[in-house]
């Protein structure tokens, strides 16, 4: 009896000590917005996952990956936090993913050097996030990012005298900073420096106040959203457009969904973006095509999309560099510096931030064949985050 | 300078007039029949929706389509009239309302996004409205002097309607003392159904109208509704031209504060809104109690 009571411990052991050897289910957490006023973009972050998985298989060697989304429907902190925590312990994910906002990202930040989990931001644009762990990798873009080259155009384009009307929050005031430093270090002049409510509806009074101070450019930024529509129309309707004011914004204001909405008189409106739905590239091409399969709608495709595929690639990346083991030193010195063609041009993640190089493509929104797109003018290329490099 | 103050005051009137045409139907709403409609904003949502959907999809002219979205609404909003409202009307208590509507809300939200999807939902304004309108010392979008029309045809018509028809007699009758009309013949229940109708629909058409400052999205539901609930707080329910007299005072306190300081952001709104509650606690022309 004893006997058969060792044997079967042991067997237990045995058992236990080779399961890693079996096929084993490695988990990613992935917090998005996927309901909500930003659905979109925490449903693209999921087509496009789903879009790589579809390409390259659900398992990294004998690993077999397994994705688990959470939602969250807004800027929440608490509640980051808490998901993040609740898929650490309860889910046992080896990594995180996805975060739309900045204030999420941030909240998570220090759960993930106690619980070694890597996390790769595939939206949340502030440029102090990867500062916060040294596990965080970001595969999306940064206010500096994307906006030195709009300051760079608005110079290059003759400008003189610009307005900056920026939403009054974070990555706002991150615009604000970068625009102004930039224009003002290429001889320009800031004629008025706007921050605008987040919760503005009527951009009237705002336009009257840009017009007012004879500014012949005007820069913006809003998050991609509701306002952003308001703010364009207003700018056409209370005349600054008719009147040779130019406007250009980062591509936050102009993403592709909301083009039919802005309709005929947006043509023109410049943007500089690291993502264009219409980029012109073979791999470009494929991605669109999965991710349509993946259930997303043409029409809907947002930046978020192929954030969270490059972002998957990582993913997949670190899974293979650690052979599948809880080993986020390991996982993250394996991307540091990688390199890869994206959907939206050659990348690199900068081995000193952490944060994606990518072009930043001048683009003006025009119209073919009875749609709306955003056709790019120019290339920035090889792009590093403006704000973290001092 | 006068150029300055001018602009403002204009700015301030188009916007107060967005204001009262959406908020003008929760007044009633409100006043009238005494029920806090937290589900308000959600009928005019259904409204913008049923405008886009005319003239996207139907390919019907903007006049049309503002018909179909009021009285498309307001036949959506039926069964919830004859299944839910009328049993929360005068009577029922106003958390029992809040809970109500406010689950209506939801309710309402979660269809909007699985049917329309969360992206924003544009409702065409025709050419003649479109488009900046020049009016000599600055340019102002057409369509914003459209609303401040639509605002007081919209006033007027409703004070016609419940100072000076047979109707208006009715319907005052049984606010005021339900039991008594009833008594005399008047058959509440219906003045009560056609007055829910009337206050939905007058929010389906100031979400039509209003897209263009507040556009159409799931989440404007809740988005806007402090924003509603506020004009009628201030207003004094019920009263039509307390609402109007309140959307054009909260519009100047928000377009001058966003003009002249915008980085304290609703400030200035929110302080008027202090300022007059606490000179007028039932409102600028509501009735005590």
């Amino acid at each position: 009896m004893k006997k058969t009571v060792g044997f079967v411990c042991a067997m237990a052991v045995a058992g236990m000590m080779s399961a890693p050897a079996y096929c084993d289910v490695i988990k990613v957490g992935v917090i998005g917005t996927m309901s909500g006023p930003y659905a979109l973009f925490g449903q693209n972050f999921k087509y496009g996952i789903e879009a790589w998985v579809a390409e390259h298989g659900n398992k990294v060697g004998d690993h077999e990956i397994e994705f688990v989304y959470r939602d969250e429907e807004s800027p929440n902190p608490a509640k980051s936090k808490a998901l993040a925590q609740e898929l650490i312990v309860k889910d046992k994910v080896q990594y995180l993913a996805g975060f739309y906002f900045t204030p999420d990202a941030m909240a998570a930040a220090p759960l993930l050097e106690e619980s070694k989990t890597p996390m790769v931001v595939m939206n949340a644009a502030t440029s102090a996030i990867v500062e916060k762990s040294p596990y965080i990798v970001r595969t999306s873009f940064t206010m500096f990012q994307n906006t030195v080259p709009a300051a760079k155009v608005a110079k290059a384009r003759g400008a003189k005298k610009v307005a900056i009307a920026v939403s009054d929050y974070g990555p706002g005031v991150d615009a604000e900073t970068a625009f102004k430093k930039t224009f003002e270090a290429d001889g320009g002049t800031i004629a008025e420096a706007i921050r605008m409510p987040l919760s503005t509806t009527d951009f009237g009074p705002i336009m009257q106040r840009i017009k007012d101070s004879g500014a012949d450019m005007i820069f913006t930024f809003l998050p991609s959203g509701p306002p952003t529509l308001g703010f364009v129309k207003a700018y056409i309707d209370n005349g600054l457009k008719a009147a040779g004011v130019a406007l250009i914004s980062t591509g936050d204001v102009v993403t592709e969904p909301d083009l039919p909405n802005i309709g005929d008189s947006g043509i023109g409106i410049l943007s500089t973006y690291h993502y264009s739905v219409s980029h012109d590239s073979a791999e470009n091409k494929a991605f669109i095509a999965d991710l349509i399969k993946a259930g997303d709608k043409p029409g809907d495709i947002t930046m978020t999309a192929v954030a969270a595929y490059d972002g998957a690639r990582l993913i997949y990346a670190m899974v293979e560099a650690t052979g599948g083991q809880r080993d986020p030193d390991k996982a993250i010195a394996a991307v540091k510096g990688m390199a890869w063609v994206s959907p939206r041009g050659p990348v690199s993640i900068d081995p000193e931030t952490r944060h994606i190089t990518q072009n930043v493509y001048l683009r003006e929104v025009a119209k073919q064949d009875g749609k709306f797109f955003n056709k790019e003018l120019q290339t920035f290329a090889s792009q590093p985050d403006w704000g973290l490099r001092k | 300078m006068m150029n300055t103050v001018l602009s403002i005051g204009l700015d301030a009137v188009s916007y107060g007039m967005v204001l009262f045409t959406i908020s003008i139907g929760l007044s009633i709403m409100m006043g009238l029949m005494r029920v806090v409609n937290l589900a308000h904003g959600a009928f005019a949502m259904i409204g913008g929706y049923f405008a886009s959907y005319a003239i996207k999809q139907l390919g019907l002219n903007y006049p049309f389509a503002i018909v179909v979205a009021v009285l498309g609404t307001i036949v959506i909003s039926a069964p919830l009239e004859m299944l839910l409202y009328r049993r929360i009307y005068r009577g029922a208590g106003e958390l029992t309302q809040l809970l109500l509507t406010i689950g209506v809300t939801f309710v309402i939200i979660g269809l909007a996004n699985y049917v329309f999807g969360p992206t924003t939902k544009s409702i065409p304004v025709p050419a003649m409205l479109s488009g900046p309108f020049d009016l000599g010392f600055r340019m102002i979008p057409t369509h914003r002097l459209f609303v401040v029309a639509c605002g007081l045809t919209t006033a007027l018509a409703l004070w016609l309607l419940i100072e000076r028809t047979d109707f208006g007699v009715r319907l005052r009758a049984a606010v005021d003392n339900g039991d008594m009309a009833e008594a005399l013949g008047i058959r509440t229940q219906v003045i009560y159904s056609m007055t829910f109708a009337i206050a939905v629909g007058l929010g389906a058409f100031g979400g039509v109208v209003g897209a263009e400052l507040m556009p159409i999205e799931p989440s404007y539901a809740l988005r806007y509704m402090v924003t509603f609930l506020v004009v009628v707080s201030v207003g004094g329910a019920g009263s039509i031209p307390g609402a109007l007299a309140a959307s054009l005072l909260l519009g100047l306190a928000d377009t001058t504060g966003k003009y002249l300081a915008p980085e304290f952001g609703e400030f200035f709104f929110y302080l008027a809104v202090i300022v007059i509650v606490f000179l007028f606690p039932n409102g600028l022309l509501g009735r005590a109690q």
